[in-house]
């Protein structure tokens, strides 16, 4: 059994990776290449569908697909290899995802987490025997932020705040103290 | 100068928390040292030769007296009492323990600093004109920008784990003393038709090893979309800039690779694609800012000449070491932390002491720290300059050798450096003890000495008029020199002469070379001017004629 932080809750996950046992209705995160190979194969299943991609891999291919998405995974093999923030940077503004953003790979460790978080991941999926409450505390040692979570905001009005198109009423997404 | 409101303290200090509690996991055992790395090189700290090396940030080399006297005091009680001034306008420490190191953070964030992103392959300290808000040909003071920038850059959620290191230089005028042209990204501000302000960029510049000359990928950028442009470039660099191998991985080896134009097209596209969802400056947060740089009061006074009728050692300090001033009756004192038998760049808690005290009775008690490893008063009243020289002088700080062969830049190299090749500090000694003849350093004029330790090119070499770089050689430290490089203007790579030469052979081999110039010159050219013109055959005859083995 697999736990992750949902939107800074620790829970069960209920997805399945392609390759792990999944029955027909069970929420399915299948990477980019095999979605892109045969795309109606998977949208025909029951379940949930979702998209796993690499820090190669290009958000844009992934676009045709979103509308049918309802989880996105992007990989962080080490903490040093940082295409994943632009790629959720990308995700949740010009593509306007709204569903489940999922940092997942050895790179995701609490001492990135509050960035995570501000690139608009509302799901982190760190290493098996990861101390899940030390990365949920680590979403707190930031009050403050120059840069926007969301568009069009002048530089110093930026504080903890959902970025643009993350889903804005999830608890525990909002600032963390005033 | 910039003052921090609750949000800068707020960040800092939650910033020293974590890195608190950074440390404390690793000296735990729960962070091990290859996790804990890139944390502490995001908090300037680096494991050297003997000790940590703390790199503390100087903002576009801007700092109070009160600052400068916390940095005194810091050394005094957690180093060894000085520290090392960066080619990057930062302070060094060599000496730190690793346990204190927060305390240290600590203590400078009770002063409005921090040693936030001065290293890590994320964006660094940007760097600017030491000239900004006073240089007569300025066409905008680029300290608000660089703040700005600064403030973008810090803790940027999407450009923390970058495949490099960036650096973004930003300068106001038409004399580029900030070397933009040899940063990952240099902004040269522009007026347009209008008076309104903007920007030239350049990217892919850099030194270190494949050095470049950044390429001009847009002529005017206008000030609204700074940010916005910025994120642009740097989300196509973070996408698509190599992360196989740490050698390739900087921004310049991707402009290179797509060529200028294609990246031009994909940061342009990437920029048009993404201005909705793009950071934006208001009018509002520019204004606030600004304010914070706007002039001085300064008396109305009018220009003099200070020099007149004074002794000629004074009178060699105003020529070398003061420049004009655009406010008439004041003059920009360089503080030289070249001595001849002094570590370039070095400077004692005293020295910090006496010129914290200085700029609070002299000029409106700030200090710049200049790319060439000296500081700068940049408001003396010119009536006041003698009492200046004087008191510079009982500090060890009036070496009247600004802008000539002693006044190096030089990085710590092999004595501190755990990256170095050889050393720098023994080969600055030797030639300021070669050159240790005022009236024969007059002679030679203006020449730009910059030497390095390794082909990472912290003394930026390349674009010295004289480049020296320390090379490993079968174990022994040897000493590359090229001639010809240049960043102030106009930016050219110098040209390697021929083989190394050995430690001991250096200064009799720059010798050599600058006799070569004084023979070969025409009336009143400069170095580089004779250098540019005949190429460097002629210098390379010379500086091996002696010494055929070398070959």
């Amino acid at each position: 059994m697999r736990h992750i932080l949902r939107r800074r809750e620790r829970l069960t996950d209920e997805w399945r990776y392609l390759g792990e046992e999944a029955a027909d209705a069970d929420p399915l995160i299948v990477p980019l290449a095999q979605l892109r190979s045969d795309p109606l194969r998977w949208q025909a299943r029951s379940g949930a569908l979702g998209a796993r991609l690499g820090p190669a891999d290009a958000v844009e291919d992934l676009a045709p697909l979103l509308p049918r998405l309802a989880l996105v995974a992007l990989e962080f093999p080490n903490p040093g290899d940082g295409r994943g923030y632009s790629q959720a940077r990308l995700l949740r503004g010009r593509f306007a995802f709204r569903g489940q953003l999922r940092a997942t790979g050895a790179g995701v460790r609490q001492d990135q987490a509050f960035l995570l978080a501000r690139c608009g991941f509302d799901s982190l999926e760190p290493p098996p025997g990861t101390d899940l409450e030390a990365v949920r505390r680590a979403f707190n040692r930031y009050s403050v932020a120059y840069q926007p979570g969301s568009a069009q905001v002048a530089l110093r009005q930026q504080r903890f705040g959902p970025f643009q198109g993350a889903p804005v009423s999830a608890p525990g997404d909002s600032s963390p103290k005033g | 100068m910039y003052c921090y409101d609750e949000l800068d303290q707020a960040l800092v200090d939650q910033r020293v928390a974590e890195f608190r509690d950074q440390v404390r996991r690793h000296l735990a055992g729960e962070l091990s040292e290859e996790e804990f790395r890139p944390l502490r090189l995001r908090n300037g700290l680096y494991i050297q030769r003997h000790a940590p090396m703390l790199r503390i940030a100087i903002p576009y080399g801007l700092i109070s007296a009160q600052q400068l006297r916390t940095l005194a005091w810091i050394t005094r009680r957690y180093d060894r009492g000085y520290g090392h001034f960066t080619t990057r306008q930062n302070l060094q420490l060599n000496w730190p323990a690793l346990a204190q190191v927060p305390d240290i953070l600590a203590e400078l964030a009770r002063v409005q600093m921090h040693a936030i992103q001065t290293s890590g392959n994320c964006v660094r300290n940007v760097t600017a004109d030491h000239m900004a808000g006073i240089a007569p040909d300025e066409i905008d003071d680029p300290r608000p920008y660089c703040e700005i920038i600064r403030q973008w850059a810090t803790l940027h959620p999407e450009f923390t784990y970058l495949p490099r290191k960036f650096k973004i230089a930003v300068t106001g005028s038409a004399e580029d003393r900030a070397a933009s042209e040899v940063h990952d990204i240099g902004l040269q501000l522009r007026r347009g038709a209008h008076g309104e302000i903007g920007f030239s960029v350049r990217v892919g510049g850099g030194l270190g090893r494949a050095p470049a000359i950044g390429q001009l990928i847009r002529e005017w950028l206008p000030l609204s979309e700074l940010l916005a442009y910025l994120e642009a470039i740097l989300r196509v660099y973070n996408l698509h800039g190599r992360r196989d191998n740490i050698h390739k991985a900087r921004i310049k080896v991707l402009v290179k690779s797509l060529g200028t134009e294609r990246f031009r097209a994909e940061v342009e596209r990437e920029w048009q694609a993404g201005r909705a969802h793009a950071t934006q400056l208001s009018a509002a947060e520019l204004e606030r800012v600004r304010a914070f740089f706007h002039p001085h009061s300064y008396e109305t006074l009018t220009d003099c000449d200070p020099a007149s009728g004074r002794e000629p050692a004074f009178q060699a300090w105003y020529r070398y070491n003061t420049r004009a001033h655009r406010v008439p009756g004041y003059r920009a004192v360089l503080v030289s932390l070249k001595a001849h038998g002094a570590v370039p760049g070095d400077m004692t808690a005293a020295q910090m002491d006496g010129v914290a005290d200085l700029a609070e009775r002299v000029s409106f008690g700030l200090v710049r720290s200049t790319h060439s490893q000296n500081l700068l008063l940049a408001d003396v009243p010119q009536r006041l300059l003698h009492e200046v020289w004087r008191e510079l002088a009982a500090l060890g700080l009036a070496m009247p050798n600004v802008g000539t062969l002693t006044d190096m830049i030089a990085c710590p190299g092999l004595d501190f450096c755990s990256l170095a090749n050889a050393g720098t500090i023994s080969v600055a000694r030797q030639i300021q003890e070669r050159f240790d003849d005022l009236d024969y350093l007059y002679d030679l004029g203006e020449i730009e000495l910059k030497m390095s330790g390794c082909m990472n090119a912290c003394g930026h070499h390349h674009v010295g008029h004289i480049g020296i770089l320390g090379v490993d050689k079968h174990g022994e430290e040897w000493y590359q020199i090229s001639l010809g490089g240049s960043a102030n203007g106009f930016t050219a790579l110098g040209e390697v002469i021929g083989p190394s030469v050995a430690q001991h052979e250096v200064a009799l081999t720059l010798e050599r070379i600058v006799e070569a110039y004084r023979e070969l010159r025409e009336e009143g050219e400069r170095f580089i001017d004779t250098v540019r013109r005949l190429g460097v055959s002629p210098f390379r005859e010379r500086a091996y004629a002696a010494h055929p083995a070398a070959a």
